[in-house]
């Protein structure tokens, strides 16, 4: 039983990282029609710039913040202006076969220019673990749990509270209805891509001290963002946290009581079982057809 | 193109092949052979993603269940004959159980199915070793011998794939030019539009794919008896982007674009491996970069693939 | 309205939250009919439109298609049934030619699934595209790929589709929108033609009143998601409720 509750206090750590990496997913579906097949190389970029600050010198707080800097201007604004802007009227294949290509010139920018072998990466908290009623518990988790939930929760009150945050959401809704009542759509949808490369700093900072930086961690990473935001309801911004919980922790049950092996499957069966039953998924509202 | 210039012109490339293979190196009749096996694959994957318009990328977990059946069957001594049917009625069958759910979502769900399948399925080879091998593989996979022709030699195994995807080619020309294959542009070009008319998209959907997944098996059965020996890592998804981005380049819903695509993909990477001089050699570990920053320019410039580009300076040079 | 109405809308209503798009709207299209839909832009005859058509599904109300309850019901099943319509924008296959358009729009109704793989290329209606392809004096596009054509003429194409099947009821979102005035007088005879030699119901959304005055002997005005005037068109055009919400907006 012990075991059993352990494992879920880590599974949820876990799927709140995957559920941070899935909720920027689900901002650029929302705000522009962006299907990232870059998504996890974009968590995978930041670890290994966050590595290269810190090798110079850095301590880990200043390099997460020059590494978020980095992001917002290049996974963020950059990207939005090399790859999205010229392709988004194109349809939706063109663009996801750029970012393809994307995920593939950063994948082999990585192994061939900095190396193929995996990197230790500190964790952000200390490490050691606590025990409590008999269940133990490490810091790494608690610490994550917080951070990533703190993160969910000011995103969700950034959304539905601020201004900003609710042109966003009118954007995401309805572009042509939003321009109309004179919000600057342009600007909210540029806002939406550098909150995702924060966001995906974020996860980068908190997923690499377990999967260690490697070039292609972005794989794993970036399947599970997908199918967290699917799996809790694309068109909810609370969707993709409980998406990736529980991945999170149905991952470490199967890893437990059935087969390591078989851990990165989970994500897809719960997918096609999620969809099945609900197709808009599970806090998701159905959506009408645009005709 | 009229019809005869077209046969014309497949003629003369066809007779080249067979030509050219007898002068070239054993080691360069397998490249061609690997290309004609990756070809089968990725003909099968434009239809589904080319003409039906549906992102698959999957296509290497069905190159690989194709393969492993094929080990499996070849060597309890099936006839290579027997196996290709069973290949691809697999395949086509696992094509609609993977894509039923997800197609009666939303249409690009399928990309992320096929993509989450492809891991599963690459899972399944590489831990199920009671089956598979795991890590190990399969060896000595034989390759056929047929009405009494011995398929063994590397030159007589290009003429006989080579042959066989003559017949495949000519049976998907077949297809696409069939009341089905004008449903598949339909429901590419705009579903909305397609269903309003009567064509059930999600029974077109889904047959486009399975029949791409089959074509597939089939190709991973050609792959198997070639390279006798396999292993999970080539049907890792990986190799599902490479096959997806070899339709796309060539120029996808182009009957030919998949031939060039995969021989960029496919043979140009074996070239470098193969070439031994510097700047060569430098290609080979920045290749990927090189090749992913050409796909986003494509896209932008020439989303249409490499063999619209005639079209697209015709219409930019000549009137509209 | 009686019960033997071909086509009968019951208080159809379509909310969006506190947004009524379409607030209890009834009538009834008997066979061979021709109806004209009328309104100023955003009064909900589109959405009204794609609620009869199971594009989206009405927040209350029936539609009845020749005795049987269609509410809901998807595109596909009601395009089996024999209902035909066309968008407000451009619909056409724009890869394909203008022939295989016309094909394309009527091979599902030959046949099996199937069989349809096994069948002649043209699936048995290259006469019948032909023919569609005359009428509506295409001859000269017919191998192009429709995307290259000009506005009016795809809109023709898209409205030939429509027909293509012979469906026993066809609603036309603004047939004549962006269509070059000469253009729609042609148009209209063809529509009187198809409805004389197919036989069918037509329901037409318009806003060119000359087109719609001589189309159609019977018109609905809808404003603000309701029916505020029915009639003989030259009585509808005379309404002074009809004249004010024209006016005032």
């Amino acid at each position: 039983m012990n075991d059993f509750i352990q494992l879920i206090v880590s599974g949820t750590a876990t799927g709140t990282i995957y559920a941070l990496a899935g909720l920027g997913f689900t901002l650029l579906w929302q705000a522009s029609g962006t299907i990232n097949f870059a998504q996890g190389e974009f968590v995978m970029l930041p670890a290994f710039i966050m590595l290269f600050c810190m090798m110079a010198g850095a301590p880990l707080w200043l390099a997460f913040l020059l590494t978020c800097a980095f992001a917002m201007l290049v996974l963020g604004a950059g990207f939005k202006k090399v790859i999205v802007d010229p392709l988004i009227h194109h349809g939706v294949i063109p663009l996801v076969i750029a970012t393809l290509g994307v995920a593939m010139v950063l994948k082999t920018v990585v192994r061939a220019g900095y190396s193929a072998e995996a990197q230790q990466f500190p964790s952000s908290f200390p490490a050691g673990q606590f025990s409590l009623a008999g269940i133990t518990i490490s810091y790494a988790d608690v610490g994550t749990l917080i951070l990533a939930a703190a993160i969910v929760i000011a995103l969700q009150v950034f959304v539905t509270r601020t201004m900003t945050g609710r042109a966003m959401q009118a954007v995401a809704q309805n572009t042509d209805a939003a321009r109309t009542l004179g919000i600057d759509a342009k600007r909210m949808v540029l806002y939406t891509f550098l909150i995702n490369a924060i966001l995906a700093t974020v996860t980068a900072l908190l997923i690499t001290p377990t999967y260690l930086a490697k070039f292609d961690m972005g794989e794993s990473i970036g399947l599970k963002a997908f199918f967290a935001a699917i799996i809790g309801g694309f068109n909810q911004t609370r969707g993709a946290l409980l998406g990736g919980v529980l991945i999170g922790i149905l991952e470490n049950l199967v890893g437990f009581y059935w087969s390591p092996a078989y851990k990165e499957g989970v994500a897809l069966m719960l997918f096609l079982v999620v969809i099945l039953w609900r197709p808009e998924g599970l806090l998701g509202t159905a959506e009408e057809r645009k005709v | 193109m009229s019809a005869r210039r077209h046969l014309a012109g497949l003629a003369v490339v066809l007779a080249a092949l067979v030509i050219v293979a007898l002068f070239l190196k054993r080691s360069d009749v397998y490249l061609l052979t690997l290309w004609a096996v990756y070809l089968m694959a990725t003909m099968g994957l434009n239809l589904t993603a080319g003409y039906a318009g549906q992102m698959s990328l999957g296509q290497a977990a069905f190159f690989g269940i194709g393969a492993y059946i094929a080990a499996l069957l070849l060597k309890a001594s099936w006839p290579f004959l027997a196996v290709l049917p069973v290949a691809a009625i697999v395949c086509f069958v696992v094509g609609i159980v993977v894509g039923f759910p997800a197609l009666r979502v939303q249409h690009h769900y399928l990309a992320f199915a096929t993509l989450g399948f492809n891991v599963l399925a690459y899972l399944a080879m590489r831990n199920e070793e009671a089956i598979t091998g795991g890590t190990f593989g399969i060896s000595g996979i034989p390759r056929p011998t047929l009405f009494g022709v011995d398929l063994g030699g590397h030159l007589a195994y290009w003429y006989w794939t080579l042959g066989s995807l003559v017949v495949l080619g000519g049976l998907l020309w077949w297809l696409l030019r069939s009341p089905w294959g004008r449903a598949f542009t339909a429901l590419r070009d705009n579903p909305i539009r397609a269903e309003s008319l009567g064509i059930n998209i999600t029974a077109y959907t889904l047959l486009a794919f399975a029949i791409g997944a089959a074509c597939a098996g089939i190709a991973g059965v050609y792959y198997a008896s070639l390279v006798e020996f396999i292993e999970p890592g080539p049907f890792h998804f990986s190799t599902s982007l490479m096959m997806l981005l070899a339709v796309i380049v060539g120029g996808s819903g182009r009957f030919y674009g998949p031939a060039l695509g995969t021989a960029i993909v496919i043979l140009l990477p074996e070239f470098l491996r193969g070439s031994s001089v510097p700047w060569l050699k430098f290609m080979q570990v920045w290749y990927l970069a090189f090749f992913g920053i050409a796909v986003i320019v494509l896209m932008i410039w020439l989303p249409g693939g490499l063999l619209s580009l005639r079209e697209r300076l015709d219409r930019k040079g000549g009137p509209q | 309205m009686s019960d033997a109405s071909f086509l009968e809308v019951r208080d159809v209503r379509k909310h969006y939250g506190a947004i009524k798009a379409v607030d209890g709207v009834s009538f009834a299209v008997g066979p061979g009919e021709i109806i004209g839909v009328i309104g100023p832009n955003g009064s909900g005859k589109t959405t009204l439109f794609n609620a009869i058509l199971g594009q989206i599904r009405p927040t209350s109300g029936s539609v009845r298609f020749r005795g049987d309850d269609v509410t809901g019901m998807s595109p596909l099943e009601l395009s089996r049934r024999g209902v035909g319509r066309t968008f407000q924008t451009l619909q056409v296959f724009g890869q394909l030619p203008v022939r295989d358009n016309l094909i394309v729009a009527a091979q599902e109704f030959q046949g099996t699934l199937p069989g349809r793989l096994f069948a002649a290329p043209d699936a048995g209606l290259g006469e019948r595209a032909d023919e569609m392809i005359e009428l509506f004096r295409l001859q000269h596009v017919a191998r192009l790929p429709a995307g290259r054509l000009s506005y009016g003429q795809q809109k023709l194409i898209d409205i030939a589709m429509a027909f293509m099947a012979k469906p026993r009821l066809v609603l036309l979102d603004e047939p004549c929108a962006g269509v070059n005035p000469s253009l729609v007088d042609q148009l209209r005879e063809l529509l009187v033609t198809l409805n004389k030699t197919q036989g069918g119901s037509f329901v037409v959304i318009e806003h060119n009143m000359d087109f719609i005055m001589r189309l159609c002997p019977h018109v609905i005005c809808m404003v603000e998601g309701k029916v505020l005037a029915e009639g003989k068109p030259a009585d509808v055009q005379a309404n002074p409720a009809v004249l004010e919400a024209y006016l005032g907006n």
